[in-house]
């Protein structure tokens, strides 16, 4: 059975027809806002919507939450090391 | 160490995209509204603490007053939540900024005077006056209270831009000094440690209590006027 490459999820997309899936896919604003709001329900859904959830569903965010912070400030951190010769 | 110290207060701009609305808008993340008459732990954590501090916050007013409970409940949520969020290592705080806090201020404030002057005219303007004035007095008290009046936002603003920003300030200065103690002494650096601890448990005690100051405050204001 023939499935064009259109509609193929990302595992089943073989290496050569990945630029072409890449491009078909929905970059209007409203495509990469369901794009984000697909990626938060799952996430959601997966570690905070369940029944005995625990810290570790908040944690992560916020442990990625300071990794991005972290990021941002690289360059001015970047002088604080303790090294003998920056 | 001038310029280290005050670069986390500069407004984030990433590759001249101004992240700093990012920012603003991440504590959003952690509030999932709720959907069914029984959430999970962290939604159903959040309706009791919102619950709690609703009927505390709202049991002075009438019931023109309670209409306000939306906008005080989302101030404190927002201002608890961006302060506590501050304390994380790297992290920006938008509540540092006086611009942002003079925005949240000074149209809630606008809010209670005009509510005051439209529905409650002579009730409003007769807060100029305190009771039991001597009558020779009464020109300069006038002109105190005015002045009172018109500062009531600059303080809620000030207070808590400059809460805030010494808050994070001391924890920079004394995590360098105890970082540059420890080569030179240890038992020093250990009490500056301490200090340390002692003083980040104060600073979530802070962003927690300026957040309430601010929207009590804000609620008391409205009550005058309401």
């Amino acid at each position: 059975m023939l499935i064009p490459v259109k509609e193929k999820k990302l595992m089943d997309v073989k290496l050569g027809e990945l630029p072409s899936w890449i491009l078909m896919r929905d970059f209007t604003p409203k495509g990469i806002a369901g794009a984000f709001q697909r990626g938060y329900y799952r996430y959601y859904n997966k570690y905070v919507n369940v029944k005995r959830g625990g810290v570790a569903g908040i944690s992560m965010v916020l442990a990625a939450y300071v990794l991005f912070n972290y990021c941002r400030c690289y360059k001015e951190l970047k002088h604080e090391r303790l090294r003998k010769y920056h | 160490m001038n310029e280290s110290l005050f670069t986390s207060f500069i407004t984030p701009t990433m590759m001249g995209i101004p992240i700093v609305v990012l920012i603003i808008m991440f504590p959003s993340i952690l509030f999932p509204s709720p959907s069914r008459l029984v959430n999970n732990r962290l939604v159903s954590i959040q309706q009791w603490l919102v619950r709690l501090t609703s009927k505390q916050m709202l049991s002075i007013h009438n019931h023109k007053g309670q209409t306000w409970a939306l906008m005080l409940m989302s101030l404190i949520l927002f201002i608890g939540s961006t302060n506590l969020l501050g304390l994380l290592p790297h992290s920006f705080t938008p509540t540092t900024q006086l611009s942002m806090n003079l925005g949240m201020a000074i149209p809630l404030w606008t809010g209670t005077v005009a509510i005051g002057l439209r529905y409650k005219t002579k009730a409003s303007l007769a807060h100029f006056l305190p009771q039991g004035t001597p009558f020779p007095l009464i020109p300069m008290l006038v002109i105190i209270e005015t002045i009172s009046l018109f500062i009531q936002p600059m303080a809620l603003a000030v207070r808590l831009t400059a809460n805030i920003t010494a808050g994070h300030l001391l924890i920079h200065l004394i995590g360098g000094a105890t970082l540059a103690l420890t080569s030179i002494s240890t038992i020093t650096a250990l009490i500056t440690f301490t200090i340390l601890v002692l003083l980040t448990i104060l600073e979530f005690a802070v962003a927690l209590i300026q957040a309430y100051v601010f929207t009590l405050l804000v609620s008391l204001y409205l009550h005058d006027n309401t």
